[in-house]
Order: C-alpha cells, then structure tokens, then sequence
C-alpha cells in the first residue's frame, strides 16, 4: 500500500470574483485522522466540495491511491471510494432512518429494473443483504432503535450519525465529515469522538473539517489549516498550533 | 420483506376481500343502470394507470411533468396506425401494446436526455411543451404524406382479440353475458392488478429508493453514489412506458383516436389525480384518479339539473367546473394538505414499528 | 415584395411582445426562482379587458386612439391586481415548502385563471374592432403597418422604462438586491416581501400591455392565447438567460426573429421538388410543378420549442445569463 491515499495538487476553484481556493496542495495517509481548519469562508467546504466532484474545479488534480481522480461525477467519486457528510446535514427527510442507509448501498449494488419488477432471486438476496447492512451500520452509529423513524424526526445529534451511517454504507475508503460537532452538546461530542476514533481503528481514512479545537487537536493526526483559500499550515496538531500564522489567522478574524 | 398479506389485521384481510369481490362482479352491477356506465368505469380505469406512471415520475422521483399525455397519445397513435384500415395494417394487440410501450418509452427517453441534467422547473416547461409539439404533429402529419390523417383523426381501429374472442361484440361465458366493455373491464382489471404489483415492487426496491432519494434531496443523494441523471431517465421513461401501454388500450377501447384527446387539460388532470391523492403513495393516487375521473359524470348529472332547477339556465358548464375544480385541487392541496388527501401511513407505520 | 425584409418586419413584432412578456417570467424568476406559469394566463386576460372595454366604446364618439388607450389602462391595473393575489395567495405561502409545491400550485393558478376568463368571455374569440384605420407605409418593398410601429415604439419604450426604473432608482437596486441574495438583502433592511410582490405586479402590467398588443395584431382575443404565447416568452426569458432583464429583450426579439423566418422559409426549404434533381428521385410526384412540402408553415409553434430544447442542451445559462450551479 502507497503511503498516501489521497494528495491534491493545486486545487483552485473561484466563484465570480471569490477565489475559494488557491493552489492547494494536500496528503492524506492511509489510516490517518486528518484535520482541516480555517476562520468561517476560508474554504473549507468548497474544498470537499471539490473532492466530491459536486463543483467543477478550475485547476489541480487529486490522486487517490496514487491514481488520478476522475472529479467530474459525484456518484463516480462515491464509487472511488469517497464518503461525505454535509456541513448543513442533508438527509432525505421523509425516508426513514433505516432507507436513508439503503440509499448507500446503491453504489454498491446493482440491482436494476427489472430485477425488481420480476422479483428475481437475486434482487430479493441482494436487497436482504441491503437490509442487514444497513441495520448493521445503525446499529454501529448508535441509532439502531431510531431505524423506522423518518429521518427528519431525529434529533440533530442522531441525524449527525445518520449521515455518517450513510455515508459509510457506500463502503468508502475516506470519510470526509464537515463539521459534524456542530450544535452538538458535550455528551453527543465525546460519543462522536469516540465513533470516529473507531472507524480508524476500523481501517478506514477520516477527513475532518471542524472548528472545535479542542476536539481536532485531540483526534486528528495532522491538521491543515486554511485561510482565504490557502493553505497556511500542514502538520502535526502540536507543530500547527505553535505556528505563528496560524495564531494570527485565527485572532485576526475573531478580532472583527 | 414478508408476505404482505401476513401483516394484515383481520378486518383488513376481510376489506380486502371485500374490495376484490366488489370489483369482479362490478360490471354487471353497474351494466344493469346501463352499459354507458361500464364504459365510464373502464375510462376511470385507464386513468389510473395512467396516474400511476406519472406517479413513478412526480411521485417517486420529484420531477414535475406537464406533457405526459403526449406519452398516451403515442401509444394510441401506435395502436391506431398499426390496427386499423388506415394503413391497412391489423397486427394483434398483444404485438402492439409493447411496441406502443417502448415507443412511448425511447420518447421519454428522447426528451429527457437533454433536460433532466437541468433543473426541475425546466423539466416542466419542456414536458409542456412537447406535450404542445407531440399535438401540432399529430394535427399536421397528415400532408403531404398522410400519417395521422390530422385533426380528423384515426378511425375505426380494430377491437381486441383473444383467440375466437373479439372485444367488439358479446360473448356468453358460464351463463353470463359479456358484452364489449365488460370483457375490456376484466383485460384492465388484470393490467390493474399488475401495474399495482410493479409499482409496489419497484417503490421497495433499490430504484426506487433512488427515486425518492433524489426527489428529497438531489445533492445528497449524489453524494450518495447515485447516478442521478441515468436514474431520473430510468423514472422518466418508466413513466412513459406505462403511458404508451395505457394509450394503446384507450385506442382499442374507443376505436378511434384523435388529437383532441391529448391536450393540456388532459395532463393537468392525471397531474392533478396524482397530487390530490398524495404524491408517491401508490393507494393514494388510485383514489385520487378514480375521484376525479367519476367527478365529470358526476357533475353531468349534478350541476346541469341543478342549475337548471335554481336558475332556469346553464352558467357554469361541467366541463368548465371540472377543470376549475382540477385547478383549485392542485392550489389548495399544495397549501394545505401537500402530502394529498390520503398521505401514506408512514407516520402510523413510523408509531407502531417503534414500540418493539 | 420583399420576403426576408417582410419577416423580419413581422418577426420583431411579434419578437417585442414576446420581449414585454419574458420580462414578467425573467423578473419574478431573478427574484425567487419561480416560474410564473399563469403569467400568460395573465397576459390573456389583460387583451380580454381592453378589448371588452374597446368594443363598449366603439360606437362612442371617441377618438379611436382615445379608446384604444381606455382599453389599456383599464387592463394594466386588472392585471396588476391579479399578479399581487397570485403572489399572495399561490405563492407567497409555500416560499418555504419544497420546490414542486409551487410550479404545481403556478399551474393551477393558470388553469383557474384560464377558465374564469372563459366563464366571463365564453368560448369564442374577441375581436378586435374596426375603429382605426390601419395605414401600411412601404419601406424597401415590404409592408410596415401603423400598429406594428405602434407596437414596435411602445414595447422599446416599455423596455427602456422598466431598465431605468431596475438600474437606476432605489426600489429597482432593492430588486436586484433581493435577486442577488433575499437574506442578504433582508439584513441590508430591504423588505424582501415588498419586491417579490412588486416584481410580480410590475410583470403583470407589462403582460397586460402586452397582451393588448398581441391582440390588436391578430385582431382577436381569445381566452387560451396566454398558453402559447406563455411559453414562448418564457422561451425567449430562457434564449436570453432566465433571471436576466436585458436577456429577456434580446431573447424575445430573437425568437420573434426565428420564429417569423423559420415560418416564411421552412416550407420552401422543405419543398422536396425544390431540392436538386427532385425530378430523378421524387417522380411523378413533382410533375407539372407540383410541391412536396414535408413541413409548411403550420408548425410555426414548434419553433420556439425547438429553440429551448437547444438552449437548454448548449447553454442552459442562456446566451446573457450566467447562473449555473447550485449551493451544494
Ligand atoms: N456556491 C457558491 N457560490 C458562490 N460563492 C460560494 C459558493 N460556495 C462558497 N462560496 C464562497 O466561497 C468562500 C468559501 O466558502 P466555504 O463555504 O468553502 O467556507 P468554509 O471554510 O466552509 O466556511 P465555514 O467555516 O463558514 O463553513 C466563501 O467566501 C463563500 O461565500
Ligand atoms: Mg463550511
């Protein structure tokens, strides 16, 4: 295995006169929990925006497993193995818990039409497996006995976990989560904590955006910090937040 | 999933049963007040079907389509070319239903290729307005090559036939006699029963969970792995293969066909039965479709005698009423009851798979 | 006579009022990325009013121009008060609600306002009284008539109106604002309510003109016209850019353009005993001089249409426009 499994080289995106993104350049190792960081419209989400093809980028490439990344198509990426989860949760709020799981799998499964009009015995076996995988994932983020309630009936801190359930149902090698401790309270933090430590040990790549110091210099392995669409700083939590740069961009903008 | 007939009360097996038995011996009950009334049902029918298809496009996948009549009308023109005088053409209706099907079908296909990347409100434009083109073809293809034989439309197309059995005329069966619509009714009731089982089957399956993922929330389910673009164009076409197949069958039932039947006020009404009766609840918009295809004949018999007895005159036709009742079924469904007047059970089924 | 100047003519006619119409789908779009369906249904019933108000007065004494105006000014605030209702009552309710919740209850709206209008008016065509006389100038061998001018005059004047009125006073920078960002403009102090309702209103007054104008040229009203004419102007907000007002100028006056020489020259062009050696191919067919057109100009609609399809699929963004992506 490489000893990196994601890099982008010289990402830029710009929305008429913003420029999101300026040549940013980052590694994520294999089986590493990685942080990013940056003051509010540093670009942060714009950059997993990126990653998971849903913005067409203006220059760069991403390299996953040492192979160029085709960003045209989300549902491509998905397929390459790249999970996310959305900073303004974006569940399919009239599917139940367990549905929105399913969902995940579609990706991995392929049951097509007819299949499913014919009732095949292979559609029905596939989808059972659809079924047990999804109550398994539950079950793994903690909601197993939320799983027939419709997802917009959850609580904020359980809908945080359904999405990362299904996120995880498409099987991906990197978990992009973005700012999933947002709103949540001190007990919901330390479980989510908890949870993504676990996946690690599950074998599975995190990258995390996340404006909870604490919680990103206590998780994550590195941490890359952005500001005004650049990259300021890459390191190990210590060494970043020691870094001069970093301290000003941060007081600099809580100053306003 | 378990044999859904398990799950079942017992009151609710015994309506089941109710509602099966009702509707085999239907016909000869409404054929005592008068055929016209079987043939009306057997219209009501079509109409369901139809709502159903277009419930798998706006229900289950959020794409509002205005022009699905169009995807009617090709499978009656199909039907119509290929087995009447007009061409000289008589193939089997069994040959010509799937052929209608997948004509209808790669025309929703056609359409949606180059518009469902786009967003939804020009999806409904678009529909709309090839509803419009597929009309002003159908009224012009008659020169200078006659294809359609234009506004006049084509006539005398030929009847089903099963084996010796010819849906023109009656038949007697076990005693009874079976007259033309009546053995129509049984041919739909069983195409009923199985475009009932489609879309129940393709609602639980993994397309149809893609559908609804991408009517909740189309990013998401992107980010999901979802192909969004193939899978709206799988709903899409669906849609408008169960429009040809329903198409073909009003063709043969009414024995001609022409552009009138396909306007705009066609599509707003199977619009209209899908949202009234609650969009992607599959029992919902069966009621839905069967309310508002028996309002017209309703309102026939109501609103002309009664306006007649209060005012001496006719002021409002029922045909004016009725699509002014379409219009405000959709407006005030939407602002007060956007989930249709029969919502699906979610929330109760939500209540008591909870309580283990 | 001459035919492509003759079209022409014809085509920035229609091509203006086109224009006037996409205005009303363009603004109420930039603003709260709605499509108005009934705003043809509006337009309709603008040409209804002022033709019944012109009918009434024609036996008058009145100067014919006089009438004509009453016509107008009557419909401009009927229409307006049916573009302020539809906003609050189809629309305003369900600014929250998903995004299929108003496109459907904007087509009910037109069906309902359709088949009212059928209630007051019936089912046959207004038409147009004879009470001005129509004089035809001839420039370069083509036919311009006085209400073709007329036409052509008042809809510049009614495009360069309304771009005074949206670029250089401060409700218009309010509006551009509120399309721009409503929640932005609502910290900004602006009341987000006021200029959605106002982009409505001002739309409808423009389609009642409009509708007025369509009327007069072809002499007859009718209570489905808004349907087709709806969709091609809209058609013409999309060539333009949806959202955008000098998009929506250029895009009606180009369909009009189109449309008026793909129907003065398709049926030549698809005479197939006019195509080079029709005779060896076609036969009998094309004996004596005999045509073989395979679309005349009755598929006149179809053009439009067609022309949105290739937008949609080349530049969805319309040739002005720029809007593309959505938030993710
Ligand atoms: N779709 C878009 N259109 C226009 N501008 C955008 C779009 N998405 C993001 N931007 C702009 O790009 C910049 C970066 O935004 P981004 O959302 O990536 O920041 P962020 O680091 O995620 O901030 P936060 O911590 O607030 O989530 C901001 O100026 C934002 O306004
Ligand atoms: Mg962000």
């Amino acid at each position: 295995m490489s000893e990196v499994l994601l890099e982008a080289r010289n990402i830029g995106k710009r929305f008429g006169g913003v420029q999101a993104l300026k040549d940013v350049s980052l590694t994520i190792r294999p089986r590493e929990i990685y942080g990013l960081i940056g003051p509010n419209g540093a670009g942060k989400t714009t950059l997993f925006n990126v990653f998971t093809g849903l913005y067409p980028r203006d220059g760069g490439e991403v390299l996953l497993n040492g192979k160029p990344l085709s960003l045209e198509s989300p549902h491509t990426v998905a397929a390459a193995g790249i999970a996310r989860t959305f900073q303004n949760i974006r569940l399919f709020n009239n599917m139940t818990a367990i549905e929105n799981v399913m969902v995940g799998r579609h990706v991995r499964t392929k049951a097509g039409v007819f299949g499913a009009i014919l009732h095949t015995r292979a559609e029905r076996a596939e989808e059972a497996a659809i079924r047990r995988r999804a109550e398994e994932l539950l079950h793994y983020v903690g909601i197993a006995d939320r799983a027939h309630s419709l997802a917009r009936h959850l609580s904020y801190g359980d809908q945080r976990r359904l999405e990362i359930a299904r996120a995880l149902a498409t099987d991906p090698i990197l978990l992009a989560l973005d700012e999933p401790a947002a709103g949540m309270n001190a007990t919901e933090t330390v479980a989510l904590r908890a949870l993504i430590e676990g996946l690690r040990n599950d074998g599975l790549t995190v990258l995390l955006i996340e404006h909870d110091v604490k919680l990103v210099m206590g998780l994550c392995d590195r941490v890359a910090v952005l500001e005004y669409g650049q990259k300021i700083a890459e390191d190990v939590p210590e060494v970043v937040r020691a870094n001069p740069k970093v301290i000003e961009a941060y007081l600099g903008t809580s100053a306003h | 999933m378990m044999n859904p007939l398990k799950t079942l009360s017992r009151r609710e097996k015994l309506g089941l049963l109710l509602i099966a038995g009702t509707l085999l011996v239907l016909p000869f009950m409404l054929a005592t007040v008068g055929t016209a009334w079987v043939r009306i049902t057997n219209f009501a029918v079509l109409f369901v079907l139809l709502s159903l298809g277009l419930n798998i496009v706006v229900g289950f996948a959020g794409l509002l389509d205005l022009g699905y009549i169009a995807f009617f009308a090709v499978g009656a023109y199909v039907y119509g070319l290929l087995a009447s005088p007009h061409f000289g053409i008589h193939l089997p209706f069994w040959v010509i239903l799937p052929i209608g099907a997948a004509v209808a079908g790669l025309a929703g296909a056609i359409l949606g290729a180059p518009t469902l990347r786009l967003r939804g409100d020009y999806l409904a434009i678009v529909t709309l307005g090839f509803g419009e083109i597929v009309r002003i073809f159908m009224n012009n293809l008659s020169n200078p090559i006659n294809l359609t034989n234009g506004p006049k439309g084509i006539n005398r197309i030929d009847h089903f036939q099963i084996g010796n059995v010819n849906f023109a005329g009656t038949d007697t069966f076990f005693g009874l006699n079976f007259s033309g619509p009546i053995k129509y009714y049984y041919f739909l009731l069983v195409v009923l029963m199985a475009v009932i089982i489609i879309n129940r089957r393709l609602k639980h399956s993994r397309i149809g969970r893609a559908w609804v993922a991408i009517r909740e929330d189309e990013v998401a389910a992107k980010a999901a792995g979802i192909n969004t673009r193939n899978i709206k164009l799988l709903a899409f076409s669906m849609g408008a293969t169960f429009g040809g197949v329903a198409g073909g069958m009003f063709a043969a039932i009414q024995g001609f066909v022409s552009p009138e039947s396909f306007i705009l006020n066609e599509s707003i009404m199977v619009l209209a039965m899908v949202v009234l009766g609650g969009m992607g609840n599959i029992w919902g918009v069966i009621a839905g479709a069967v309310l508002l295809s028996f309002m017209p004949e309703v309102l026939r018999y109501t609103v002309e005698p009664v306006q007649h007895a209060l005012f001496g005159k006719m002021l409002i036709d029922p045909e004016v009423l009725r699509m002014l009742i379409f219009g405000f079924a959709l407006v005030l469904t939407m602002r007060f009851r956007p989930a249709g007047l029969w919502p699906e059970a979610l929330h109760r089924r939500e209540m008591t798979e909870n309580r283990t | 006579m001459d035919i492509l100047l003759q079209q022409i003519i014809n085509g920035l006619t229609t091509g203006s009022v086109y224009a006037v119409v996409a205005l009303g789908y363009t603004m109420v779009y930039g603003v709260i990325q709605l499509i108005n369906f009934a705003h043809g249904e509006v337009v309709m019933i603008g040409a209804m009013v002022a033709f019944t108000i012109i009918t009434a007065l024609a036996g008058t004494a009145m100067p014919p121009t006089f009438i004509v105006l009453a016509g107008v000014l009557a419909a401009i605030p009927v229409c307006m008060g049916i573009g302020y209702s539809l906003e609050r009552i189809a629309y305003r309710p369900l600014r929250h609600a998903p995004r299929l919740a108003p496109l459907i209850t904007a087509i009910g709206m037109s069906i309902i306002l359709q088949h009212i209008a059928l209630l007051i008016w019936g089912r046959n065509p207004l038409a147009f009284p004879q009470i001005i006389d129509n004089p035809s100038f001839n420039i370069g061998g083509a036919a311009i008539s006085g209400v073709q001018i007329a036409i052509i005059m008042l809809s510049l004047l009614m495009m360069g109106g309304l771009s005074w009125f949206v670029y250089r006073t401060r409700f218009g920078i309010a509006i551009r604002a509120t399309a721009e960002n409503v929640h932005v403009a609502g910290l900004m102090g602006i009341n987000a309510d006021r200029v959605i309702a106002a982009t409505f209103v001002i739309g409808a007054g423009l389609g009642a003109v409009a509708g007025v104008m369509f009327g007069t040229y072809y002499g007859i009203a009718h209570y489905t016209m808004g349907f087709t004419l709806g969709l091609k102007a809209f058609s013409a907000a999309v060539l333009g850019g949806i959202g955008n007002l000098p998009g929506a100028m250029v895009g009606g006056i180009l369909l009009g353009l189109v449309e008026a020489l793909g129907s003065g020259y398709i049926g030549d062009l698809t005479n197939l005993c006019h195509w080079p050696g029709a005779t060896s191919w076609m036969g009998e067919r094309c004996a004596n001089g005999a045509d073989f057109v395979v679309f005349g100009s009755n598929y006149q609609d179809v053009f439009a249409f067609l022309m949105l399809i290739l937008v949609l699929v080349f530049r969805p963004s319309g040739l002005l426009g720029e809007r593309v992506s959505e938030r993710a």
